[in-house]
């Protein structure tokens, strides 16, 4: 009787049990809210983008929410084209983009009806940087295109030493690859040898380590632990940015469908205010006004 | 009645799994099929250029296989020694103290996600390897190679462990009676008898670091070439695939061709899997 009992009631606890774990993952595959997923409320904003808008993005959103407690800003990157397919999605307000929009894309937000609307936040110069040991410090977009496309091999052929040049580069889905390679390399294939690294930190990371590498960075990620070369003679400052002397240089991206409306408006006005433009400096990026 | 609906229950909870496969190989199939009306499948397979994004693109994938293939030979170099020799150590030397704190140990490993395993690659290995070798850059084949080696290793150990255990005890006595020495016991009697488990072990590491994604993609160097030498920087097709899908736009030719990278590893995978499981029923038929 006892034996039955047991018996029993463990495979009622067990059939309990079943039941639960399959309710878990039925109401979970129902009820759970996507944390990307379109919310009604005017208190949400989920912006998607470029990691190198991220950090503006980033830290704005954080300023912006201590000042209205009331307000959710989530902010993720994924690089620009998908921030641009999200916004085209509809699954976010607002897509970072360190690239203007391309024609394909216009076509197919206007297959959705949705019209990317342009609204530019910032300025980024994409600076040459090398390892702090080297010698060379100037470079023109020539040798640039050269290094990048096999023909130059050696420091030695720029006056440096005698090094072979390890060419950092990036994925082809980074917005700064794009904006680099039409800068300089004119459509010219990267070198198949190119080391190829996931972000500016990785390359910045690469190049420190590394006593014969060249890469490329935004300005905003430029630290002591590299050493960014003037092009063309002019050194890659906010200044030189800003007034279009610094040739490796663009435009950083807020798209929008339509004319920002709401959250989205009020979130961009405040990066366009003088103490949004003031974050954007810190951050190592130039200031649009 | 209450039986019943256990059952069914039960029974959806196991074909969820079938379902999900169908799912994936029915995706994988839709979508990177129509590039092959583009691109010929040899040339897909065969080329020696991988340049997606220029016009027109060049869809070759073989530096990707040769990448692949290069890795997971040298992780297999790394992990199979270690992993055999933990697994024969923790089966039939370790005192039982030692056991129980090794073979946690050899667990935890596994548990570590790979994107940190990628960081530690990247930020520490790298530089050495540099050093030590003197050579232009550290993220190469060779870093890749001793990083996912670590992390093939539990899978090596774990499963070669369990076959090792596995052998009967008498086995063990009968080879001890005839005069055998415990070294000789251990390389002549118990490998062999677990040796369809020990293979399988290496074929499910292999499987391992092939699938394995974002420590290749940090620390493998991603230049799609095919390299000279083990210290040349690669690019696996996980990492193409990871690092690319997200800007090439939906239905391009460069998004099929990722779906058909991802096909060619499905199979392979597929492949390494059968083989495993062939191999470890083999002898208990």
């Amino acid at each position: 009787m006892l034996n039955v009992m047991k018996h029993r009631s463990a495979s009622v606890k067990k059939f309990i049990l079943i039941l639960t774990i399959f309710i878990l993952i039925a109401s979970s595959a129902f009820a759970f809210k996507w944390p990307w997923s379109k919310d009604k409320e005017e208190n949400n904003l989920s912006i998607t983008g470029s990691t190198t808008v991220l950090p503006i993005a980033q830290k704005a959103a954080e300023v912006y929410m201590n000042q209205n407690s009331d307000v959710n800003i989530s902010i993720r990157g994924g690089g620009s084209g998908v921030g641009i397919a999200a916004l085209i999605d509809g699954t976010v307000e607002i897509a970072d983009a360190s690239r203007p929009i391309k024609d394909k894309e216009i076509e197919s937000a206007k297959e959705k009806d949705v019209n990317p609307y342009t609204n530019i936040v910032a300025r980024d110069g994409i600076a040459v940087v090398v390892h702090p040991s080297n010698s060379i410090d100037k470079i023109s977009i020539d040798q640039i295109k050269g290094i990048y496309t096999g023909e130059i091999n050696n420091w030695k052929q720029l006056g440096g030493k005698s090094e072979e040049i390890v060419v950092i580069s990036r994925d082809n889905s980074s917005g700064t690859y794009a904006v680099f390679n039409k800068l300089t390399l004119d459509g010219a294939k990267v070198r198949q040898d190119a080391v190829t690294v996931a972000s500016n930190n990785a390359a910045a990371q690469t190049v420190s380590q590394t006593p014969g590498a060249i890469g490329y960075i935004g300005l905003g990620y430029l630290s002591e632990r590299v050493k960014a070369l003037k092009v063309n003679g002019v050194k890659p400052t906010n200044a030189t940015v800003n007034s279009g002397d610094y040739t490796l240089a663009r435009p950083l991206f807020m798209y929008t469908d339509g004319k920002p409306e709401g959250l989205a408006k009020k979130f961009i006005d405040f990066i366009m205010s003088s103490e949004g433009q003031k974050i954007v400096e810190e951050l190592g990026f130039v200031p649009v006004n | 009645m209450k039986e019943k609906s256990i059952k069914f229950i039960l029974f959806i909870c196991a074909f969820v799994s079938i379902f999900f496969l169908l799912g994936i190989t029915i995706t994988l199939f839709t979508e990177s099929l129509p590039i092959f009306r583009e691109v010929n499948l040899l040339d897909f397979l065969f080329g020696k250029n991988w340049y997606p994004t220029y016009c027109p693109p060049d869809l070759g994938i073989l530096p990707l296989i040769v990448g692949t293939l290069v890795v997971t030979l040298g992780t297999m170099i790394v992990a199979v020694p270690l992993g055999l020799g933990a697994a024969i150590y923790i089966s039939e030397v370790a005192p039982h103290r030692i056991k129980e704190i090794l073979k946690p140990a050899i667990e935890l490993l596994a548990s570590i996600p790979s994107v940190i395993y990628g960081l530690f690659g990247m930020v520490f290995l790298a530089p050495i390897v540099q050093k030590v070798f003197n050579i232009p850059i550290g993220l190469n084949a060779f870093t890749a190679s001793i990083i996912l080696g670590i992390m093939a290793l539990p899978t090596v150990a774990s499963i070669a462990e369990d076959a090792i255990s596995s052998v009967p005890r008498s086995l063990r006595e009968a080879s001890f009676a005839l005069g055998a020495t415990r070294w000789e016991t251990i390389t002549q009697a118990v490998v062999p008898a677990a040796s369809s488990g020990i293979i399988a072990s290496i074929i499910l590491g292999l499987g391992r670091a092939i699938g394995e994604t974002m420590t290749v993609l940090m620390v493998a160097g991603g230049a799609a070439q095919i390299p000279g030498s083990i210290f040349e920087p690669v690019r696996t097709m996980t990492a193409t695939i990871a690092a690319e899908m997200g800007e090439a736009p939906m239905g391009s030719r460069h998004y099929q061709a990722l779906f058909a990278i991802a096909l060619v590893l499905f199979f392979i995978t597929l492949g390494f899997n059968l083989l495993a499981d062939i191999i470890a029923h083999r002898k208990k038929v």
